[in-house]
């Protein structure tokens, strides 16, 4: 009974909150928010509400060239496989009080978040676009970069607390170290959501759409919709970690989605005040101004270890 | 026509993806259609993006009297575009070859070579009457797509000043841009 229980509530989260029935108008919402921002800070409208769902239905209905073969077999398969795991690193963020299963666990969190970035390299080298391929050598560079960054400073957060269950850690008072972690990923969310001064792998006017290049139709929209759930996954798990810990679950997801939408309007403000920076710049950036706060953050870690 | 099919023809009078291509133009009209995104004008209202790449575009705009360089480009790109799609020819180049229309290097018209289906007449046309053209563009598309039906090319009436009447484009005669050179 209790088994069929943890099973109805584990589909329930997987499905509906924060799952894909939340996740999905979440992101089309967010991709309107970052275009609307960006709108509005350059003094213009900008795009309707509804916009990023127009854009995904007219997608659908558009048609793709025929790609015969192993290539195009793959070229549909990278767009899906980047949806799945984008939604699924949604459903994992334990927004509510948990009730056990993979609910929470952050190294299937991270490997699901680092999995869309992984399909848009070999999306672009499958592609066989010369763009797609230079596009795919650069977000290849700028995962490299962001990504020490990035991890060192979420295993800190989880080596000071010995565990990596995302809610035992949700759960923390406010510390330095925490808030010095947070700080380290928010500086990797540009990359990772590939906007400016970090949107160098679909780089416009520069290598047309980058690892985009080929892709038409369907498969576009898909990669629009992962964009969109990156963001709330993203999001979210800045979210989750620098939420404070209520047990009354309605207000658990609303401080849950005003922190997402807060760290959404934060990234389109830097979006929208910054140019593109070039690679060699960006891994510079990372490798010798911003490794700086994951050191800071490991090494506070490993004190607070030793000193327990 | 059920839900879905009216869903989809909303979507796609909504959201018109560009890309832009000069077939020889004098760099004119493709400065106004980068100003029709700029915030004085801002095309995104209309749901319009310019696209870095044509397989993602569903309107091609075209500006320049086609020259014979860009011939096979232009059918390229044409091909590339995947359908539903349209094509819009901005200013008075890519419709009648304008001046240049006595040079060897040309092989205009547009038409000769593509299915054209707006016309944006003006040398250059201003920004607006590049959005609405834009938007005229994305209203045949989709009532393509919906009922499977031709749909005749349509000639935008000229916005504000446009054509001074030296040119040869015939879109305009001296006196009605006098005319509307007095209402401004």
């Amino acid at each position: 009974m209790i088994l069929l229980h943890d099973l109805i509530t584990a589909l329930a989260r997987l499905l509906i909150f924060p799952g894909l029935l939340f996740a999905v108008p979440a992101a089309w919402f967010f991709l309107w928010v970052e275009r609307k921002a960006v709108a509005l800070m350059q003094g213009r409208i900008g795009p309707p509400f509804m916009q990023p769902f127009y854009d995904f239905i007219k997608l659908l209905g558009k048609t793709t060239p025929s790609r015969p073969g192993v290539a195009g077999l793959l070229m549909r398969l990278w767009p899906l496989l980047a949806v799945s795991a984008a939604a699924g690193a949604v459903g994992l963020l334990p927004v509510l009080p948990s009730s056990g299963g993979f609910e929470g666990d952050l190294i299937l969190l991270l490997a699901l978040l680092e999995l869309p970035s992984m399909c848009i390299i070999a999306a672009g080298f499958s592609s066989r676009s010369i763009f797609g391929e230079i596009g795919s050598a650069r977000e290849a560079v700028l995962s490299v970069s962001y990504n020490v960054v990035f991890l060192l400073a979420i295993v800190s957060i989880a080596a000071s607390q010995h565990t990596f269950r995302l809610e035992a850690l949700a759960h923390l008072p406010a510390s330095p170290l925490q808030i010095l972690g947070i700080l380290a990923i928010l500086v990797c969310l540009p990359a990772k959501l590939h906007i400016n001064p970090f949107s160098l792998p679909n780089a416009e006017q520069e290598i047309y759409s980058g690892p985009m290049t080929e892709y038409a139709g369907p498969e576009l929209a898909m990669w629009e919709l992962s964009h969109g759930l990156e963001w709330v996954a993203a999001t979210g798990l800045v979210a989750t970690l620098a939420a404070p810990h209520l047990t009354i679950w309605w207000l658990a997801a609303l401080v849950f989605v005003a922190i997402s939408f807060a760290v959404v309007l934060l990234l389109s403000a830097v979006a929208a005040a910054t140019a593109r920076l070039a690679i060699d710049t960006t891994v510079r950036f990372y490798w010798q101004c911003t490794l700086i706060f994951a050191v800071l953050a490991i090494s506070s870690a490993l004190f607070m270890r030793f000193r327990s | 026509m059920n839900l879905w099919n009216k869903l989809m023809c909303y979507s796609r009078r909504r959201s018109p993806w560009l890309f832009h291509m000069n077939g020889g133009s004098c760099n004119g009209c493709d400065i106004e259609l980068i100003a029709s995104l700029t915030p004085r004008y801002d095309a995104e209202q209309l749901g319009v993006r310019l696209e870095g790449s044509p397989r993602h575009a569903d309107i091609l705009c075209i500006t320049g009297p086609i020259t014979h360089n860009a011939v096979n480009a232009i059918k390229t790109v044409y091909g590339q575009v995947c359908g539903p799609k349209a094509v819009v020819a901005i200013g008075s180049c890519p419709a009648t070859m304008n001046v240049f229309i006595d040079s060897r290097t040309l092989d205009g018209p547009l038409e000769r070579h593509i299915p054209v289906d707006v016309f944006v007449p003006g040398c250059p046309p201003r920004p607006d009457a590049i959005i609405q053209g834009v938007a005229k563009a994305a209203e045949i598309l989709a009532e393509r797509a919906a009922t499977k039906s031709p749909v005749a090319p349509v000639v935008m009436p000229l916005v504000g000043p446009g054509c001074n009447g030296a040119c040869a484009c015939g879109t305009a005669t001296p006196t009605e841009s006098a005319a509307s050179e007095v209402q401004q």
